[in-house]
């Protein structure tokens, strides 16, 4: 990646490096009474490598004078590969937590580190930031470049987002390890990652945005608007739901500006909202540009993208309070968070509609070829689980699934479903793409993938819809003298046969991302076969499969 | 609608201001009136604040994440009120930064269990939950009983607390370390001092059955033994009901 800098650029990233060592070291030492002393070292030592990395390179030829003709896919490359890595690393946590839920007592080590309570936010964190938010930043770079017709408006800000982005990854889960956590779900890190988080997220809107600002496209293309909601607005609600007051600049621990009831709802309004604008429109950017490309049929509706698009962005907004059902939050609340939950089915089966209508006339294409269908899979799954989303949310049915394993069933149709799957059709599309190969190392091996992938959701699906519904009936269920029938205990006894296939489903999926792993890694080694493509550089005209879409 | 947007496209810093106005409108409305206190939050003059010894429980339920299992937050409905007691008032979290009323129940709702056990039954059952309960999923936590409390910045914490609008005093700030060393042993000078600033009704007993200086386990049991005691607003006949 040194070999893509000019000997300035190359300075310019050892100053930055070794400023941030610096501040890592004062880090260190002023926090070795607390745990951010650790924080102190991870950074320093995160710095050091990256700054050897740099020096190692730094006597490499210049790059050449022309290189902004073509497109910057370096940051792409990497960061297409380090998602692969926290994807193992998060499912492979996320197959622990569920084996630990199967037996207490598979920590192996009596250490702190290694309970459930300290496991499971490494598992949330890895696989959403980690392995999700690579793909995403990876993703958006190279879809940018290709639908403005431009290269990337910098050299070294595109390497910063990604650098730091990961700095903050690992900052998190190590800080979960060590006991540093907010408790906020999905927003665990405590307020120094947080604010770095901040300073990266602004890099990467700029660069966003810049690279638009270039574009040789009058329009900007549908997957930008989705990517563009998704920084923003992620960006919005970290900010405001991260507000903290630290104990000291020297301690890791803080006090959220927020609490009680106006926590809850900030909180909710967070979370939900971080499903939608992480998990869901920074991953229908992905769909709506590879999908089509990968079909070679351009998007079904560009009404369709618009109604979508708009009804997303207002909507969901609305929708955190679902999460708080017969809780203390005033009734009013509640009943919006309701109503407009049920309002999104609209706009979220309007872009599944639209991407399966895309499809139609490729049906061939999806019975033939792995990729395809991991994609055409998702948008099964997007609308499967936007559908239960939406009847979830009803207080009724809410009474019933809120606080089981229904949640975490919902939850992952959604993850597994569709955001894993759309990510690795999208990383199998560009990977021989980047690296410029005719396809895969080897095809049989993403259909492996495939029904690993497919068998292990429906089967952790299946029997969290199971135990949840087993354990919601099993709380509220009265017998004939009108007393509770059953014990708690007796309800976590019933979970068990469930919790055993759940692990084995999870085992199954977590096979599957090693073995995409493999044939990523054989794809990029393998020697390269004649006539590979060439998407490198700017076309001359607008690419028919995107201008068709509008 | 699709004119608009159709020339919307073209412009980025358009489409972004664009998407941060239609985006903000549901958060506004749905929270800022939250802020309203009066009519979102009942009245309780007995709500107590938590000792500097609770406090640390709590931020140890928070560091072990406890709260991935745990909710504490009963509902309106009427299995939830028999099972776990009176639902859950607004009130009782206001001194929550942050709340913990969690999402999953992999174990009990814990928003009332004060007092529903002994110590000697948690301090045994976070060691081990399965010497208790043979068939419990929960993770054992022997560290605790062994960790030494760290009391020294607990001064540190309340006054923080206080900026963030927790009503703490100068003296129970002033106090926080003895306090909390004086919370987990009975019957001696720096009890009474909890006593004294706390309440009568505050739990003063050495919590983990050991002596010496508290450990992280004194604070956790202090902390679960306080759960749904702060006020006795939920005890009101009248509130009771539900669904
Ligand atoms: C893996 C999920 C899990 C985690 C993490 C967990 N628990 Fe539990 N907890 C359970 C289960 C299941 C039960 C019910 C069985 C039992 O009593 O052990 C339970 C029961 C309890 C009870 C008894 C409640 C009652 O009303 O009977 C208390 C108190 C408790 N846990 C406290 C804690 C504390 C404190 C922590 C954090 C240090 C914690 N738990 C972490 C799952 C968990
Ligand atoms: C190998 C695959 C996976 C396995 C085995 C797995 C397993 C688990 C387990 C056991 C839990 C805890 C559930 C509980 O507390 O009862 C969990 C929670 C969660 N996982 Fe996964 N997971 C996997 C993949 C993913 C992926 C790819 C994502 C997201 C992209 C994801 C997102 C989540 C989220 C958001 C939660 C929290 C759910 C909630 O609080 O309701 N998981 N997972």
């Amino acid at each position: 990646m040194v070999s893509e800098l000019t000997t300035g650029q190359r300075q310019m990233a050892l100053t930055f490096l070794a400023m941030l060592a610096l501040l890592g070291l004062f880090v260190a030492a002023f926090g070795r009474a607390d745990p951010i002393g650790g924080h102190g070292w991870l950074v320093l030592v995160f710095s050091l490598l990256s700054l050897f990395a740099v020096l190692t390179n730094y006597y490499d030829p210049e790059p050449a004078a022309d290189r902004s003709a073509a497109y910057y896919d370096a940051p792409v490359k990497a960061g297409i590969i380090i998602a692969m890595i926290w994807a193992v690393i998060g499912m492979f946590v996320g197959a622990w937590v569920a084996w630990l839920l199967v037996n207490p007592d598979l920590t192996f080590v009596e250490e702190a580190w290694a309970s459930f309570g300290r496991l499971r936010p490494v598992h949330t964190t890895a696989v959403i930031f980690g392995f999700g938010g690579n793909a995403l930043i990876a993703t958006s770079f190279y879809v940018v470049q290709r639908t403005s017709r431009t290269r990337l408006a910098g050299h070294l800000s595109p390497l910063f987002v990604l650098w730091g982005y990961n700095l903050f990854c690992l900052l998190a889960v190590t800080g979960y390890l060590w006991g540093i956590n907010q408790s906020k779900e999905y927003a665990e890190p405590e307020w120094y990652a947080d604010l770095w988080l901040v300073i990266v997220w602004v890099a990467y809107f700029v660069l966003y945005l810049r690279t638009l600002a270039r574009r040789k496209e009058p329009h900007i293309y549908v997957a930008n608007w989705y990517y563009l909601a998704f920084i923003l607005v992620v960006a919005v609600l970290h900010i405001v739901n991260g507000l903290a007051l630290p104990l000291s600049w020297a301690q890791a621990k803080s006090y959220s500006l927020f609490a009680g009831v106006q926590d809850a709802m900030t909180q909710w309004w967070y979370g939900h909202n971080a499903v939608a604008f992480f998990l869901t429109a920074g991953f229908l950017g992905m769909m709506y540009y590879y999908l089509p490309k990968r079909a070679e049929r351009p998007i079904f509706s560009y009404r369709l993208s618009i109604i979508s698009f708009w009804g997303i962005t207002f909507f969901y907004m609305w929708a955190g309070s679902h999460h708080l059902h017969y809780t203390a939050l005033p009734h009013w609340v509640q009943t919006l968070g309701m109503t407009f939950s049920v309002m999104l089915l609209i706009p979220s089966w309007a872009s599944a509609g639209n991407a399966l209508l895309t499809l139609n006339g490729a049906w061939h294409k999806v019975r033939d070829d792995a990729t395809l269908r991991f994609m055409f899979i998702a948008a099964v799954f997007y609308g499967l689980s936007t559908f239960e989303g939406s009847f979830m949310a009803i207080r009724s049915v809410n009474a019933l699934s809120h606080y089981t394993d229904w949640t975490v069933g919902h939850v992952h149709a959604g993850a597994l479903g569709w955001v894993a799957m759309i990510t690795f059709g999208a990383i199998y599309a560009s990977v021989p793409w980047l690296w410029k190969r005719k396809t895969m190392w080897s095809p049989a091996l993403v259909e492996v993938h495939f029904w690993l992938a497919l068998a292990g959701t429906l089967i952790y699906v299946f029997a969290m819809w199971n135990s949840g519904i087993i354990q919601g009936l099993m709380w509220r269920t009265y017998n004939e003298s009108g007393t509770l029938a059953y014990s708690f205990l007796e309800s976590v006894e019933a979970m068990h046969p469930y919790y055993i296939a759940r692990a084995v489903g999870g085992s199954f999926f977590l096979l599957g991302a090693l073995v995409a792993c493999y044939n990523i890694w054989m794809t990029i080694r393998a020697p390269q076969p004649a006539g590979a493509l060439q998407d490198d550089h700017p076309q001359e005209r607008t690419d028919p499969v995107l201008e068709a879409g509008r | 609608m699709f004119k608009f947007h159709y020339k919307l496209e073209t412009k980025a810093i358009a489409l972004v201001l664009a998407i941060i106005g239609v985006s903000s409108i549901g958060g506004l409305v749905e929270i800022a009136p939250l802020f309203t206190i009066d009519q979102t939050v009942e009245e309780a003059p007995d709500m107590r604040v938590l000792t500097p010894l609770e406090l640390a429980g709590r931020n140890v339920y928070i560091r072990e994440g406890c709260n991935a299992c745990h909710s504490q937050m009963i509902r309106t409905l009427r299995d939830e009120v028999e099972r776990y007691g009176a639902y859950s008032r607004a009130v009782e979290s206001q001194y929550d930064h942050p709340m913990l009323w969690g999402s999953k129940r992999t174990g009990p709702d814990l928003a009332r269990v004060g007092n529903k056990y002994s110590d000697a039954w948690h301090a045994a059952h976070l060691i081990n939950p399965r010497t208790l309960v043979p068939q419990s999923v929960m993770p054992a936590y022997p560290w605790l009983a062994r960790t030494r409390l760290r009391t020294d910045d607990l001064p540190l914490h309340l006054t923080r607390l206080r900026t963030l609008g927790v009503p703490y005093t100068d003296a129970m700030i002033a106090n926080a370390a003895a306090d909390a060393a004086g919370q987990a042993t009975p019957n001696t000078d720096r009890a009474w001092g909890v006593a004294e600033r706390y309440g009568e009704a505050t739990n003063v007993r050495d919590f983990d059955g050991a002596t010496g200086a508290p450990t992280e386990l004194d604070a956790l049991v202090a902390y679960l033994q306080m759960l749904g005691r702060q006020t006795s607003i939920a005890e009101e006949p009248a509130a009771e009901g539900g669904e």
